[in-house]
Formats: C-alpha cells, structure tokens, sequence
C-alpha cells in the first residue's frame, strides 16, 4: 500500500472508476451555484411573459392586445406578426411547433404571444388582459378519440418477426388484453428560463437551460432569420432537465431572442411554474393492447402489441419516443414470433416529448403486463414466467428488430438478485400474510431492464470536445454534454484527468457553449458521459501525443519511452513535473489546444425495414419492490426495494447510485402518485405542486438497498468501459407497480388479474379490487 | 384616533434591516433575490409546495431562539419583524468553512442538479437546530416540504442522519445570546408598518389594536400565516391593498387548556399547537404531520384553515366532530358559534367585515369519546384532501349513544352527515347498523369529481372509512393503516 503522504506521487486525485462528489457539490450547498434566472443582470434587462390560449382547439376570431400595451410597465407586445424569419420551434423543423399561435389554436395553454416589461410582474400581470374571441372546434383529447377519427401526427410504423398471429393461433393458451398508463410532468425545479443579451449585428447571446444548446441556436436563428453563426447558446448547468429541456427550451429562448433584437435590450424570459406545466410538453400517455400465445410454463410463442401514444397536437419527438418504445417492447424476453404495431396519435393536447426512457418505459409497461396475465393465467409466480421467457443462447437471442443480443448478462444478474433480496422466502412470507391480513395486503414483484444504448437516430451519435492546456499546466475543458445535475461534467473532467494523469482540480469545467463546440446533439439517451467522454478523452490524446513527441524530441528518447504518470511525465529516465513539460512544449510552440470527436461504431438501421443494430450495447438491471396496500381506501406504500444494477466499470460510483437511486423514485412516481389530469375542455388540471405529486422524502422505501454490479466492464469498448446509467434505472420502478397489482391479486388468490391502470392512486387501486371482488363473486 | 406606529425591523444574518416604504405585496422571496440579490435561495413553484425557496426564521419564544423553515415565496416581507432572516448565505462561516448540514450533504452525495439544495440545506438547519431526535420520522416530517426530482432522497436522508455528529453547537448557537438582545430590542408594543405602492400593511401587537384597525379597515385583508393569502399574490397576482397581520398579536397566539376546553388562538401556528393535541388529541396530532409541510405548519394557522373557509382544510371535519366552537370578535363584541355553523355554503362564512375569528374552542379528551380521522390523498405529506373522515363515537352498552361524522372534500363546505348519525344513532354497534349508514351517506353527500378523485371514488371511499372505523374500534389487533405501518417501518429504518 502506498504511503499515505505520498498518494500523489502515485494516484491522482479524481481518476476514472473513483467515486468523486458532484464538481458543484459544494458550490449548491452554499447557493453560489448560478443557474440563469441567477446571473447578474445586464442593465436595462426587461421580462418576458407569455399569454396562453384559453381553448384546446379553435380559431382566433380577434386578439385584441390594446388593454396589455397601456398597462403599466410593459415595453412591447409581440406577435406572430413580429417574426422576421421562420415562425417554428419545432425540433426537426416540422413547421409545426409556431413560436406564436396564427390563425388555429391546437391545445389550451398554445402561446399566443408575449409580453414585455420593465419587471416580470408587471409583464405576468398584462398577459391576463388580453382579450381574445375564439371560434371553437371540437378537442380531440384522447387517444380513442385520435384513432376513432384517425387522426395522427406521424404515419403509424411497424415492427416483425416471424408470423405473430399464426403463433398466436397455433398456441395452446392465448390472451388478450388492454392497458393504459400515464404521462408524466418532468417537474424539474428549476422550470425553463433564457436571458437572451443582444449584441452588435443584430447577433445574440442566450444564456438558456436546455440541454441541447445547438437545437436552440438554430431555432433561434431561424425565428430571427439569421445565420446559425449570429446566435450563440451557452449552458453552465440546469436544475434538471429529465428530458423536458431537450426540445421544450427553444419557445422561450427564441421569445426572449427575439424581444432582446427588437428592442436592444437583455431579455429574461423565465415562466412561472403553472405556465411551464400548461405550455411545455411530457412524457407520452399510452394505450397497449396485446394479443399473446403461450405454452403451459407460460413461455411466450407468438405476440402482437398495439402501442397508441397520445402525442398532442405536433411531431416534436413523438416519431424516435415512439419507435424507441418499440424498441422496448420485448425489455428482456424474446419474442419468437412478434408484431408491434405503432400509432402516434394527435390530440389537441400539449405536444408531448422526450422523458428519461424516452418511450422505453412505456413499451417495457406492456410486455411487464403480458408476464403477470399470463402467470395469472396459468397460476405461476410472475417471477418465473419472467424467467422462463429471458432471451438465452441461439436462437433466442434475436430481438423483435433482429439484433442479435450479444451480451446477456439477464439471467445472471436475476438470479443473483432473487438470492440477495430472499425472492423467495419473502414470497412465502407474504402469501402467509396476505392469509392472515383482511385488510392490509402485500404485494412483490421482481422486473428486469435491458435498455438499448445509442440515439435510435443514426446521425445523433456524434459529439465533439475542446480542450486547451494553459502554460502553467491548467486544463480547460469545453464538451457538446450539458450538465442538468447527472454528473456528466464531473465524469468527463475524470476522463481528462485520467488521461493527463494530473489531479482533477487541475481540470476546469466550463459552460456548455455553441461557439465553443458546434453542432452538437443533445444531452440525451443517457449518451452524455459515452459520447463525450470519448470525444475529450481524444482531445486530451491528441495533445498528449504533440507533448510525448516533443518530450522525445527534447530529451532524445523514443515516443515509447515517455509515460504519463501521476502529475509528471517519465521522459526516458527522467520524470519532469507535468506543468514543467507544458511550459517547456510551450515554448517551443507546441500547440496545446484540441477538438476531439467522437462518432459511435457499429451502430446501423434500416427503418424501412424495422431491420438492424440500433444499439451499441444494452444496459442491464433489475429490482425487487415490496409494497403494502389497504383494500379499503387503495392506499399504497413501497416497504422495501433490492435493486441490482449494470453500470459496466464505473466511471463514478457515487454518480451512478445517484442516477440508480434517483431514476427509480422518478418512476415510483410516475406509475404511482403522478397523475395528469385534462379536463373535457382540454385544460390541464394537475398543473402545480399543490396538485401533481412527485414522490416526497417519506415516499422512499424504509429499507431500500442498491448495488452496482460487479466485475461487468461493458463488452463493448465505451470510455473506460463503463455504461450508460442516466435513463435505465426509471425502469426499474416497473417492480412497484408489479408489485402492486401483486397485492391486489392475492385476493383473488393469484388467479385473477387485476385490471390495474397507472398511475396506481388509491383511486385505481380501489376500483381494482373492487373489480376483483365483483369477479369472484360472479366466478363463485 | 391612530395608534402610533413604527417600521418593519428585522435581521438579515446579523444586520438590522428596517423597513418603512416597501410595497407590502412583495414576497420575501422577491425581496431576497431582487433587493438583496441573494440568489441562494430559489423560486420552484411560488406557491409554498416545492420548498426551493426555504428559509429560517429565528424568532424568540418563551424567550427561546427558535429556528423554524418557512417558504420565502409566500411569507410577505412585513412578517419578518421582529425576526432574524437566514439564508443559504448565511450558513457557512467567513472563512468558507461549510455548516455542518452542508458539509453532510456533500460528503452523502445529497445534491445533483442542485436546485431544491439551498431548500434542502435551509430545512435542515432548522432540524439540527431543533430540539428532536432527529429519526427517519422526524426527517420524512422536517423535509416532507422540500421536493427533490434528482436523489430519490437517500443521500439528503443519510445527510440529516448524520449532521449532528460533530455535536450540535454552531456559530448561531454560539451567538445566541447576542441574536437574542438583537431581536429584544427590534421587538416593542407599537403596530409595526408598511406603506408602499398604495399598499398598506399593519401588524399590531394586541387584540384591541387589531379590533380598533378592522373596525378602520373593514375590507383588509387579514393575513395569518399567508400560506393561503400569499397564492392570491403570487398565482391569482391580486394586490392586496390593505394588509392587518396577526401573527404578532399576543392575544391572538395563546393557547389554554380548561376543564372541559383547549382555546387556541386564532394565530396559532399548527406546530405550536401540536404538542397540545398530541397530549389531548392523538389522532388529530397524526393528521396535523400530514397537514401541509413542515414550513406550511410554522406559517399556517388553525384559525386560518378555518377563516379562508374552504372545503377542503383538513382542521375543519375533525374539529367539527369533536364539536368545536368559535369565537368570533367584532370591535369589543365577542360572540361564539358551533365550528359547523360558520360554513354558510362555498365561498361563504359567517363571518360580518370588520369582524375576525378569535379563538377556536376544542372539547377536551373524554375517554369514552374516541376520535379517528382519516385523510385521503394521492401523496401522504403534504397533498391536499381529497376526502377527509373524522368520526366520534360514544358506546353505552354497546348501543350508540353519540356519534358525529364530518367530512370534508365531499361538498362545498366541511360537511356533517345527518342522515348516516341518524341511522346509527341509538343502534347496536355493529356491522349490520354500520352497513345501513353506508346506505345512509349517499343521501348526505353529492361529491363532485376533480383532480384529486371521481366522485365515485369519493362516494365509495367515505363508506370504507365509515367501515374503517367500525373495525378500528371492534377489532384492535386489525393492522389497518398503510401509514401508520409506514411510519412503524420508518421508526426502525
């Protein structure tokens, strides 16, 4: 063991694989953190707020503006009108996403225009005086409706294998059912916020929460009709993002762009937490109906899925969050015989988006069903329906878009999770209890996650890093990731640090920024830390490289013979302190300064045939939930939880439990207390704190232990070997929900499946037992 | 005749800050990150549920230095007199040296995106200030107010675990002494005053001052705790333009306990009346826990959850039950009237201008009394009602002697149920006659739907919290409660 005094000479602070506190810890506890609303004001900075259409669907008859432009304060009302480029903030330039409502409205909440004001009550204040006459039309608000007038806002895709209904005829047991599960608000605490700053030229800087800054800059510039070289973007850090600021960040950085070019002055346009609710989008709702064949031990023969996702009223992301819920559709078990259909419906509903498991978990929802209805069916124990159905060695290892599944670590990672959590001595333990308890009832369940890795968009999969060496040997690190508290920019200064073998504290992060690194995609996918980890660790090597062949050069030693070792570099057999080789490389006008960048291997897919290797790798996991629930009023609580997870060779435990511990509650959440509610005007109802309830400090289990997998380095050659771990662990909450349809099962013996809809309230739970009972009661 | 008055006086850290021309309307928040441009301490929600905005207020009781967290958002700036205001920048020494809540959270991994961490950070530090043992309960409790989207709360849990190990004394406490001849000397008879923006705002320190100012201002507001009042400023943007505060009026903060009544003060705080109904009123102490969060029970007051008049505060129905009466003042006038006749129908109470609730008049324990109240809601702590049952039952022989049943979230107004009492009323104690009642309850109430619930569910939960009951007091050994099993499994975690 090294000598405690002489650790640096023979580690370096902050490496790969260390479990390092977040590079901000510090700076959040004593609120010195800056997050946008909390920079220093430039002077003369004016507010922006945004009025709401008050109608689903319709046409504006008159919008009368004249009691908001005398209203005291108030600086200048825009339009669609005051446009001069493109009025569209839609990510994939649809045209459908309109900056300013023109002529229809789509869904209640559609921003219709801004104000702007010398205070940003003053500009909330005025957008309620706007008079507007509506011509109503009918609201589409549901996905029934949608697919009864078949209207959709992308065509309905298609996934195959083998013939799914001939399986499914040919099969001894067959069901069928249907299944609905909720959306969910992102509820980041910090809601969306840009302070645009104009400069000369008619250009402009935004200082945005996003986490895609490139996507921000071009729809910027496309509002403003400029050159995306007229409009940098830059991001130091979001407080959270989820998802919700890959897309739905565009709308108010373009209003506060385009107010700050207007009128010469700083623009903020921060929304108040109703209004980011009511106008930004969330996860997809979904309705799945399936048909499935299997044997006696429940194994799944033939299969066919019905996903319909409520999108609302434009494209967005709707196309990749719905092929990806597809992709997902068969999680960890193989599907001989496979057809998944795909509708993508439009409602006059806030246009939903991209959401941590980004349609992964809502496909993973439906299968998760298909395993309890069938143990149900057959009298199993769902866990070994589960097993029985994992994918194995050729030939069921063939996903529903044939890919060959490489790396099945499944099994293995279950069957060590059902040993550790006691699976099956608490099962036991429960049945007795449910026996001896009328009123209270316990529930278990253990479900798996594979979740693909890469954007199921080819061309996504590029980022690109900068790095400078300073000549007193400080690193600056500049990367296309954006930081919305997942610990990427931590990760990646490791990678840096590693590679120079210098102390972490040696290596600035900076602010994500579009001058810096250009044409980056978003922060998403969980790609942050793979994508941009590789592309600094290649700007980092190019600079090594021109510092060991000068240090070769100088000392006259071959390449090979100089090694970086822990703040020094060996040259032959001398070792120089790292800040000295600078200087001297330095002076001998060696360059410091690199791009890196980085594109994913191996990766293709053919969409026209539903056909290929969309992921670089999948990463694993399962849980094991226990919950508790009361058959009177349909309350629930989760009692324990065992958690195994894959985050290949970790590149910072500490940040990977996090991501695990805090992805899992987020999904608690979404398939238990978080419930949207649109009323039959189309208004969301559910659209603060007071009425939308994420999980709160007492909702985390009492007993609730997590690993990270052990001696699992990714197969695949990642930074370090290390997996993607932001979206994944969502996923596991799939156990709670398990678990609570477990409960409401044991009343009918396990023989009866519940008909559970999430979000999992008291009120569904009730209902649901209420249902069980009455069909007991007809079954007796 | 004007009492004399003074300006708003109080302590940012340790500066004495006074006060006299601000506009009243304006939260503390607003006051914090625009005048002071202390940007520690944010805004998630502006409507005191998310706890971004946390801060500690120091004030004296019993002579005591209490640190309680309260949401900035919704506190109006005149309510810090007489207070020492802390913040996020006020915790770590000068020299740099982090507050031990703080050092906790980092070395426990408590932060990711860092935003609800000021929050989180600032509701500690009235925990550690605090005199409880701070156990998984007291945590859930202390953070209940606090969202965090990023850590699933297990780091921040460990940190509060955890934060006291070095001992409790911190530079505040240290300097205790000083705060407190600080605070004595802010703190004096006269109403304090605000006057700003055609706002006018007024805190008097006894009941005859605050008689003789609404007999003036017969349409001011008045503002208790304002976790109610701060919403119509912050989401309804109305401006309020004639303020009276009570929540310095020394009548008004009293509670006594008599032979066969608790008076509580109109402004008295839930967390200072909870120790009281903890020692007479157990069941009533288990639903104050989940009544807001722990910076809505420093704010909000009883007597607020009573005046605002909605159907759904969750104090109404067990007071009701337990046939509480109020006292209302009007001038030197007092009358009293049973709590149920106060809620006329929704939207309005009895209530004359010019007059104000005085004080809340709780029956005492009685052993043969039992009271259960039961709250449904999508989220444990803090969410609103969607129905609220609270029961109180006499037996005498086995037969009913006195029952009275109240809801609330299932009408316009905290609502007694006439005709499930009347069938059960006199009757054996027994399934059969609950049964009836249940039958019974569909004619006393015609819920609506909303967010919280269909009105289905509403229906058919008030019938299984009637049975509920029947079961709790029939069978003792029946485990029932969810939470309470939580709250068993919490004590051990």
């Amino acid at each position: 063991m090294p000598d405690a005094g002489n650790t640096a000479r023979d580690a370096i602070h902050g490496g790969v694989h260390n479990a390092i506190a977040h590079d901000s810890a510090r700076k959040h506890v004593t609120g010195s953190a800056l997050y946008v609303d909390d920079l220093p004001e430039p002077a003369g900075t004016l507010y922006a707020a945004p009025g709401l259409s008050t109608v689903a669907h319709g046409r504006i008859r008159n919008l009368d503006l004249s009691a908001l432009e005398q209203a005291p304060g108030i600086v200048a009302v825009l339009t669609a009108a005051d446009i001069p480029g493109r009025n569209d903030v839609s990510p994939i330039h649809a045209g459908d996403d309109p900056l300013f409502a023109e002529g229809t409205i789509e869904f209640h909440g559609q921003v219709l225009f801004a104000v702007i004001a010398e205070s940003q009550e003053a500009a909330r204040r005025a957008a309620r005086l706007a008079k507007v006459t509506y011509e109503e039309l009918p609201a589409v608000l549901t996905v029934e409706q949608a697919l009864e007038q078949d209207l959709s806002v992308l065509p309905p895709h298609e996934m195959k294998r083998n013939d799914a209904a001939a399986a499914i005829a040919a099969a001894p047991h067959r069901l069928r059912g249907t299944f609905h599960h909720g959306g969910q608000e992102h509820f980041y605490l910090e809601g969306q916020v840009s302070l645009a700053v104009p400069g000369e030229d008619g250009d402009v800087t935004i200082y945005c929460s996003t986490q895609h800054p490139s996507e921000v800059q071009h729809n910027v510039a496309s509002v403003l009709g400029r050159p995306a070289n007229a409009v940098t973007v830059e991001c130091r850090r979001m407080g959270g993002g989820f998802g919700g600021k890959e897309t739905q960040a565009s709308q108010w950085a373009a209003i506060a762009a385009l107010a700050a070019v207007k009128l010469g002055r700083p623009v903020k346009c921060r929304l108040d937490r109703d209004d980011d609710m009511i106008a930004t989008g969330k996860r997809h709702d979904f309705r799945i109906d399936y048909e499935v064949g299997f044997d006696a031990r429940g194994r799944i023969l033939g299969i066919a899925f019905e996903h319909a996702a409520r999108c609302g009223y434009s494209a967005d992301l709707s196309g990749a969050i719905c092929d990806r819920a597809m992709f997902h559709a068969d999680n960890g078990y193989y599907l001989d015989a496979v057809r998944i259909r795909s509708q993508r419906c439009k409602t006059n509903t806030v246009s939903n988006t991209a959401f941590r498991g980004f349609g992964g978990p809502q496909g993973m929802m439906g299968i998760e069903e298909v395993m309890d209805q069938i143990a149900r069916h057959r009298g199993l124990d769902p866990l070994e329906v589960r097993k029985a159905n994992l994918y194995g060695a050729a030939p069921r290892n063939v996903t529903p878009y044939h890919m060959e599944i490489e790396d099945n670590i499944l099994p293995d990672l279950i069957t060590r999770l059902e040993e550790s959590a006691g699976y099956r001595d608490r099962r036991a333990a429960i049945t007795h209890f449910n026996a001896e308890n009328a009123y209270l009832k316990k529930g278990i369940a253990l479900t798996p996650v594979k979740f693909g890795i890469s954007f199921t968009t080819q061309h996504l999969n590029q980022a690109g890093a900068l790095v400078h060496v300073y000549t007193d040997g400080s690193v600056h690190l500049n990367h296309g990731g954006t930081e919305m508290g997942q610990g990427l920019f931590v990760k990646v200064a490791q990678v840096v640090a590693e590679e120079f073998q210098i102390d972490l504290d040696q290596v600035k992060i900076t602010p994500t920024n579009t001058g810096k690194v250009p044409n980056t995609s978003a922060t998403a996918a969980s790609s942050g830390s793979d994508m941009n980890g590789m592309a600094a660790q290649v700007a980092a090597q190019k600079i090594k490289r021109r510092l060991s062949l000068f240090a070769a050069d100088k000392y006259k030693v071959s390449v090979d013979d100089v090694d970086f070792l822990p703040n020094r570099v060996r040259v032959g057999n001398q070792e120089i302190p790292f800040t000295d080789l600078v200087k001297q490389a330095y002076l001998d006008r060696i360059s410091l300064s690199a791009t890196g960048f980085y594109r994913t291997p191996k990766i293709h897919y053919d969409r026209a045939t539903a056909r290929g290797r969309p992921f670089l790798y999948f990463a694993y996991g399962a849980a094991v939930s226990e919950v508790l629930i009361d058959t009177l009023t349909g309350e629930s609580t989760v009692t324990r939880v065992d958690i195994l997870h894959d985050a290949g060779k970790s590149l910072n435990p500490a940040i990977d439990l996090g991501q695990v511990e805090g992805g899992f509650i987020q999904g608690m959440g979404w398939l238990t207390s978080e419930e949207l509610v649109f009323d039959g005007q189309g208004r969301l109802r559910t659209h603060a704190p007071s009425t939308y309830k994420i999980p709160t400090c007492s909702d985390r289990p009492a007993d609730f232990r997590i690993a990270l997998l052990e001696n699992a380095p990714n197969r695949e050659e990642t930074i370090h070997r290390s997996k993607a771990v932001g979206e994944p662990p969502l996923m596991l909450a799939i156990s709670v929900f398990r678990a609570i349809s477990d409960a409401i099962a044991s009343i009918g013996d396990y023989r009866l499946m519940p008909a559970l809809d999430a979000p999992a309230t008291p009120e569904r739970i009730l209902f649901a037992v209420e249902d069980l009972r009455r069909r007991l009661q007809v079954r007796a | 005749m004007n009492a004399p008055t003074r300006p708003i006086r109080f302590l940012l850290g340790d500066e004495m800050r006074e006060v006299a021309d601000a506009d009243p309307n304006m939260t503390v928040l607003g006051y914090l990150r625009q005048q002071e441009r202390r940007c520690g301490t944010k805004e998630g929600c502006g409507e005191g549920d998310c706890g971004a905005c946390t801060v500690a207020l120091g004030a004296l009781e019993d002579g005591q230095l209490v640190y309680r967290a309260v949401n900035a958002c919704i506190q109006l700036i005149g309510t810090l007199d007489g207070k020492q205001l802390l913040t996020i920048e006020d915790l770590a020494d000068e020299d740099g040296a982090l507050h031990a809540c703080q050092q906790a959270l980092v070395a426990h991994h408590g932060s990711q995106c860092g935003f609800c961490t000021p929050g989180f950070a600032m509701s500690l530090f009235a925990l550690y200030h605090g005199q409880d043992r701070i156990d998984r309960n007291r945590i859930n409790d202390a953070l209940a107010g606090n969202l965090c989207r990023c850590t699933g709360y297990g780091p921040i849990i460990a940190a509060a675990q955890t934060m006291r190990d070095g001992g409790a004394l911190d530079r505040f406490a240290r300097r205790r002494g000083e705060t407190i001849a600080k605070l004595r000397t802010l703190s004096e008879g006269k109403t304090a005053m605000l006057e700003g923006a055609g706002s006018s705002y007024y805190a008097p320190r006894s009941a005859g001052q605050l008689a003789a100012l609404l007999e003036r201002h017969p349409d001011a507001t008045i503002l208790a705790g304002g976790t109610d009042v701060g919403l119509w400023v912050t989401k309804q943007l109305r401006r309020l333009n004639t303020i009276i505060y009570i929540g310095d009026v020394d009548d008004l903060k009293r509670i006594s306990v008599g032979e066969r009544w608790i008076e509580i003060g109109a402004a008295v705080t839930y967390t200072e009346a909870l120790a009281t109904i903890e020692e007479h009123h157990p069941d009533l102490a288990a639903l104050t826990r989940r009544l807001g969060s722990e910076q809505i029970r420093n704010a909000g007051t009883i007597g607020g959850n009573i005046a605002n008049g909605s159907p759904i505060g969750d104090f109404p129905p067990p007071l009701i039950a337990l046939g509480s009466r109020l006292v209302l003042r009007r001038g030197d006038r007092h009358r009293e009237l049973p709590l149920e006749d106060f809620f006329l129908e929704y939207g309005r109470q009895d209530r004359q201008p010019g007059e104000f609730v005085a004080a809340i008049r709780v029956p005492i324990a009685d052993p043969a009394r039992q009271l259960r109240c039961y709250k449904i809601s999508k989220r444990f702590d803090q969410d609103i009602s969607a129905a609220l049952g609270a029961f109180v039952l006499t037996l005498e022989a086995g037969r009913v002697q006195e029952i009275r049943i109240c809801f609330g979230g299932m009408a316009g107004t905290p609502q007694r149920a006439p005709e499930t009492e009347a069938a059960l009323l006199g009757k054996p104690w027994n399934r059969d006659a609950i049964e009836a009642a249940c039958g019974a309850l569909a004619r006393d109430y015609r819920p609506i739907g909303d967010m919280r619930a269909s009105a289905s569910y509403r229906m058919n939960v008030a019938a299984n919290l009637l049975r509920k009951f029947f079961i709790e007091t029939t069978e003792p050994q029946a485990r029932l409660g969810v939470m309470a099993e939580r709250r068993a499994a919490h004590e051990h975690a």
